[in-house]
């Protein structure tokens, strides 16, 4: 096995017993960047020199003998994540020059611990989309198949674990960003409940909806680097009191009697029969060990799409009005009046896709429409959440799909934005309710693409989640397999 | 239907995006096939449901009126685009 297959728990066991130092597993991993990256897309930004120099940091204080949990691991960050003196781009034109002037809670909790950021990853514009396809520095390429999408908008996130350039890296989901990519690629995500990782330094999409999460090839990993991440934070006023508990105090616990719903409404019409089918082993999977499984309703769920697109549209319009072409993003050269200089910024500064969000954002808050549509979703957003309540009192997980098909060919839904925003449909009620969720590789298709799984808990049973992750990973082996990846024909 | 072209227009320059009229019907016919996938939540009886506001109905913390940011002028200004004498330039607004 190679270091770049390697678990966090493997490389640490390494690092302390000085099989390799930080910095050899740094420049070890920094050169399978450099062999694949051209081809994946996944990295924006290769931070060699500071990697390096964190990595010699790391061995010093491993030489004096501490022992920190993470320290001298290497990890990449979505360039959503502010990071002091590097640049953040958040995948637009937009940002395409700014450099952070401060780094996001999450970013000085990682850094702190002594782990080596070797970069920032790609994703959708602004974190807008399913397929990594609305960057401005490209799309991402699935490592699996390069043809097809890696999934978004935490595409770079997903992509770079599975090709194995970084074991984890952080990821945020708005309405499946980390999920739905992880399930497409292949590796293991977790969004956790809302308010537990401080959404500080990560640039803004839906403030109501947005949370960090993790990403990596096993849920023990996740856990890992999630339960650095949890932490409550004065400077996010959304941040939750009891954001911080140890994740992983209860991974190795049995899953005799755990009570698993099945929601009937993820398994209608629109499910690719081969999802449904390694789905349904993985839900079999769980009663070998122990769990009893039950059908559940949520009747709101197919609400959700519907939702969020009124919801998550209008958040983004009142964000991104900061947008403005003065203080520290793309200007254009055009604008003669200051009008003209805003307007043009920022048509020239924002992509398809999110001047489509925006415009939705804007028209839906606009006078006339406040009730019909905001009011009205914010109220359809309590439906929902109330099947959730209602089905977490006689189950402890709800199980399902986390997408309706495996990964889609590059360009496959470009043409058409609906149907893009049902890529999402079995996540978004999760980010609407702000409950956990995670998903995990199931099984693959007959042309050999992964399909995810995913678990929903109920608020703060993110810990629950990784415990039946992680049990399930240990009595199965489908987040072992990797891709099959050479350089040049990657 | 909601989306008409003029609709578009005026909602861009709400949102201050200049888009040019070449886009106006592409962006027209999109916006208008969202708005009809948001339209079915009009039939969803919800009288007396209250909003949500927060997944955990949080109430907004307060903190002590201190002051808790540093001077860092020079810093956040590196990445505008157009400055002089520490402040942002814009095109002129007062002839």
């Amino acid at each position: 096995m190679d270091l770049h297959d390697f678990s966090l728990r493997q490389l640490r066991e390494g690092l302390q017993k000085r099989d390799f130092s930080a910095q050899e597993l740094t420049k070890n991993l920094l050169k399978r960047i450099h062999t694949l990256n051209p081809e994946l897309n996944a990295f924006v930004t290769v931070t060699e020199a500071a990697a390096l120099e964190s990595a010699a940091r790391a061995d010093d204080r491993l030489a004096k003998g501490e022992s920190g949990t993470l320290l001298g691991l290497p990890m990449a960050h979505k360039d959503i994540f502010c990071t002091a003196g590097v640049p953040t781009t958040c995948g637009s034109k937009m940002l395409k020059n700014f450099v952070a002037p401060y780094s996001a809670t999450v970013v000085e909790r990682l850094a702190a611990e002594g782990m080596v950021m070797l970069g920032k990853l790609n994703m959708d514009e602004f974190a807008m989309g399913s397929s990594n396809e609305t960057s401005y520095f490209g799309p991402v390429r699935n490592p699996w198949n390069t043809k097809m999408v890696p999934g978004g908008s935490s595409g770079g996130s997903a992509a770079a674990v599975a090709a194995g350039l970084v074991p984890v890296a952080t990821g945020t989901d708005t309405g499946g960003s980390i999920r739905q990519p992880a399930a497409l690629c292949g590796i293991t995500g977790i969004k956790p409940t809302y308010g537990r990782v401080s959404r500080y330094g990560m640039i803004a999409f839906a403030s109501s909806l947005d949370q960090g999460g993790a990403m990596a090839r096993s849920a023990e990993d996740c856990a890992l680097l999630l339960n650095v991440m949890v932490a409550h934070d004065p400077r996010d006023s959304t941040s939750h009191p009891a954001a911080a508990s140890d994740l992983l105090r209860g991974l190795d616990r049995p899953l005799q009697g755990l009570r698993v719903g099945v929601p009937e409404e993820f398994f209608g019409e629109g499910l690719d029969p081969e999802v449904a089918a390694a789905v349904q082993a993985g839900i079999d999977q769980l009663a070998k060990q122990g769990a009893s499984i039950q059908s559940i309703r949520l009747p709101n769920n197919p609400h959700a799409v519907s939702t969020y697109y009124v919801l998550a549209p209008a958040e983004a319009s009142s964000n991104l009005s900061r947008f403005d072409g003065v203080r520290y993003t793309h200007r254009s050269s055009a604008g003669e009046s200051l009008d003209d200089l805003y307007l043009q910024s920022r048509y020239e500064g924002f992509g398809a896709e999110v001047r489509r969000r925006i415009l939705v954002g804007t028209y839906v808050l606009s006078a006339g429409y406040y009730d019909a549509y905001y009011l009205k979703a914010q109220q359809v957003r309590s439906l929902i959440r109330e099947d959730f309540r209602r089905a977490f009192a006689e189950v402890d997980v709800i199980v399902g799909p986390t997408t309706p098909e495996p990964a889609f060919a590059l360009g496959a839904k470009n043409a058409d934005p609906v149907s893009m925003y049902l890529a999402d449909i079995y996540t978004i009620a999760v980010n609407l309710a702000g409950i956990p969720a995670l998903s995990l590789p199931c099984g693959f298709t007959g042309s050999g693409l992964p399909i995810g799984m995913q678990l929903m808990g109920d608020y703060f049973a993110d810990d629950l989640l990784l415990n039946v992750a992680h049990r399930y990973q240990q009595e199965t082996d489908w987040h072992l397999a990797r891709p099959n990846l050479k350089a040049g024909e990657a | 239907m909601a989306f008409d072209q003029d609709a578009v227009r005026r909602t861009a320059h709400l949102a201050r995006l200049a888009l040019p009229q070449e886009e106006v019907p592409a962006v027209a016919s999109q916006l208008e096939k969202i708005m009809s996938l948001v339209e079915e939540l009009s039939a969803i009886p919800t009288e007396g449901i209250l909003p949500m506001a927060h997944p955990l109905d949080l109430e907004q913390p307060l903190r002590q009126d201190q002051v808790s940011n540093h001077d860092e002028r020079q810093r956040l200004m590196a990445s505008a685009p157009a400055t002089e004498h520490g402040l942002f330039l814009v095109p002129k607004v007062i002839e």
